[in-house]
């Protein structure tokens, strides 16, 4: 049995808590091998001094279909560079040992991890230390073995809500949620503009009624203004396509000042 | 609910926010599919509309050649000159009984977005056309119609700027646009219930035919070509046999410049073709180790695509549907044989079918009555015809309209 991840997260947001900070965990998002893999150990280096606590590394596919135009072009320029999935799981593996106050968690569209074998990609994620993985495109009504073997292997299968889901669905994958569940607070795709408001509440509200594990909300988290109202709903709060927007700008030390200021005290 | 596979091809692989638009899309499909009204009135629109039946050809010239005969399935008098009609309008009935009020599609060569805005048109609907960014500077005549017609067309400038990125991108359109809109997918592929839905509409293709070459010939055909893109028009005409063990059916991928490097897009012909996931649903894909799709080539844009119908799949699995594919030089030669033999223009992916048919017809048995179905014409492609022709009267006619417009721009 594993829910080693959401011990972790709780840990970690009761020492905030209790030191009087903003009780919300960040977890940011990169595209391996975007710009190159050297540049994102850079930026790994940066947001973990900034004290981010969960890292999503997602490996490049070529057909992105749920992320929105700055991600996928991250995905399409990192293949373009002549990204490789082992030199990914190389990678890493040498992030996690680097960072091991770090929870990595490998995302990923299915035809990656179908193409490796279900049971071999799960396998070699674990032994890489990862504390979970994120398939989109796979949905729960095929995802029974990888669930069972992430299980086994302490891995967190990590599950999304959505808003435009019933509740009798919200619940479903609620049963099935283990470590996280990752909410997808608007309509739409990853990085366009969001809208916190009555209807957030509402959506992260019905999340929390179909399941008693840790809520990440994500998509569009760009202000520390967002961090604060995610704080009061949630445990952990996702920060993607802003972060590259930002490295763009400013560089790994840009991402460091941005990840800081989202929760004032680092 | 219909799980969507066929054998171990098919699905449903899309992201959580896809997944209560598409249960209800599975749900709207099947009252359609259970409701005779419904069918009657899809025929009757497709009669009145779009000039069926299309007429099954006898082509006289080419049988006394090969002294086998051989017909042709007229798809290309459809409205907008393929068969890509039967779909976007099956689809456009289900869009007005659903009571969505716009329509999205993602479109290559732009048939499918030029099919799909004329239906808007029809039928009242607001339509946007996605269509990789490469593709609208290749396609400047079907993207003018598509405009003139009413349609909004967004130029996708992701990834590779060509069809699957505008498969992503009309996607991205349909999670944020779900309660109004409907996405219009283009060919039997996408998550269910896509390829059979697409495939029911395209199936009164083989119905028709089935009918007329019983009445023609008083027999079945020996058999059945048809070319394979996404593979819809092969569907269609192949569904009319499907019971019928004695008639062979052949499916024409694009051969490319040749099966032994990477420029084609015979995913089941080359047998380079992988099982994977992508687009919503698991077939063969040309991919490399790590899963990720690899660039295709064809002389045909529409044929131009890395997964194949997971329909399609099992069937050539299931040893029912053969495959084999057609490279550019055998294609453009069959388009010209076609035209002067008989007359008629066909659309180069259209050419691949009737390529497959010319290469077995001296080899077939003397009795054998063979079918092309002719999934497009031609004409309307000039500028990609003239190109894979290469016709040099032409080019000089393009840059003397070229000048023609410099100096009309500089006197202005």
């Amino acid at each position: 049995m594993s829910g080693a991840l959401e011990g972790e997260i709780r840990r970690r947001l009761a020492a905030r808590r209790a030191a009087g900070r903003v009780p919300a965990l960040l977890m940011s998002h990169l595209v391996m091998g975007y710009p190159s893999l050297e540049e994102n150990a850079r930026v790994i280096d940066a947001m973990a001094a900034a004290g981010v606590e969960l890292m999503e590394l997602q490996i490049p596919f070529s057909e992105p279909s749920a992320d929105g135009p700055v991600i996928a072009r991250a995905n399409q320029q990192a293949l373009d560079g002549g990204f490789k999935v082992d030199q990914g799981m190389a990678f890493a593996a040498e992030m996690i040992r680097r960072h091991p106050g770090v929870k990595f968690l490998l995302m990923t569209y299915y035809n990656i991890v179908f193409a490796r074998g279900e049971e071999r990609f799960l396998r070699q994620t674990a032994a890489l230390g990862a504390a979970g993985v994120i398939v989109p495109d796979l949905p729960l009504q095929y995802a029974a073995p990888a669930l069972d073997l992430c299980r086994e292997l302490g891995l967190s299968w990590v599950q999304l809500m959505t808003p435009t889901s019933r509740d009798e669905r919200l619940a479903e994958v609620g049963r099935a949620a283990d470590g996280l569940v990752y909410c997808v607070a608007r309509r739409g795709v990853t990085g366009q503009q969001s809208r916190f408001g009555e209807e957030l509440r509402e959506f992260i509200g019905r999340c929390r009624q179909a399941t008693d594990q840790p809520l990440a909300v994500g998509f569009g988290v760009k202000r520390r203004e967002d961090v604060a109202i995610l704080a009061e709903l949630a445990e952990i709060a996702v920060v993607g396509t802003a972060a590259i927007e930002v490295h763009l700008k400013e560089g790994a030390a840009g991402v460091e000042r941005f990840f800081r200021g989202l929760r004032e005290d680092g | 609910m219909n799980s969507g596979f066929f054998g171990p091809f098919g699905g449903a692989y899309i992201p959580e926010i896809l997944h209560e638009t598409v249960r209800q899309l599975t749900l709207a499909y099947e009252a359609a599919r259970a409701d005779p009204a419904f069918w009657e009135e899809y025929v009757r629109l497709m009669e009145n509309y779009s000039g069926r039946p299309t007429p099954l050809t006898f082509a006289a010239n080419l049988s006394a050649e090969f002294g086998r005969k051989v017909y042709i399935k007229r798809e290309d008098l459809n409205q907008t000159g393929a068969h890509k009609a039967n779909n976007v309008l099956g689809q456009g009935l289900l869009v007005k009984r659903m009571g969505k009020r716009r329509v999205i599609a993602e479109t290559g060569a732009g048939q499918h977005g030029l099919a799909t805005a004329t239906m808007a048109a029809r039928l009242g609907l607001e339509c946007t056309i996605y269509m990789g960014a490469k593709d609208v500077e290749r396609q400047r005549p079907n993207v003018f119609w598509m405009e003139r017609l009413g349609a909004e067309v967004v130029p996708v400038v992701a990834g590779s700027q060509t069809l699957k990125d505008a498969i992503n991108e009309a996607m991205r359109d349909w999670v944020g646009s779900m309660d109004h809109t409907h996405y219009v997918l283009g060919t039997a592929c996408g998550p269910h219930p896509f390829p059979e839905m697409v495939s029911w509409f395209q199936s009164i293709i083989g119905r028709e035919a089935r009918g007329q070459i019983l009445q023609l010939e008083g027999r079945l055909p020996s058999h059945v070509y048809a070319c394979v893109g996404g593979g819809s028009n092969a569907m269609g005409i192949f569904s009319g046999f499907f019971d019928d063990p004695e008639v062979a059916l052949i499916g024409v991928e694009a051969g490319g410049r040749g099966l032994a490097g990477n420029d084609h897009a015979a995913r089941l012909a080359s047998k380079k073709g992988r099982l994977g996931v992508a687009h919503g649903y698991k077939t063969y894909f040309l991919q490399d180790d790590d899963g990720q799709m690899q660039e295709t080539h064809s002389v045909a844009a529409g044929l131009d695509y890395v997964g194949v119908s997971p329909i399609l799949a099992h069937l050539a699995d299931a040893g029912r549907v053969r495959f084999e594919a057609a490279t550019d030089d055998e294609v453009v030669a069959a388009l010209q044989r076609l035209m002067k033999r008989e007359g008629i223009i066909p659309a180069l992916e259209s050419s691949h079918a009737l390529a497959g048919a010319f290469r077995e017809l001296p080899g077939l048995p003397e009795g054998a009555v063979v079918i092309v179905n002719l999934s497009g014409r031609g004409d309307k492609d000039i500028f990609t015809i003239a190109d894979a022709l290469d016709d040099p009267a032409w080019r000089r006619f393009i840059r003397e309209k070229a000048a023609c417009y410099a100096r009309r721009e500089e006197g202005a």
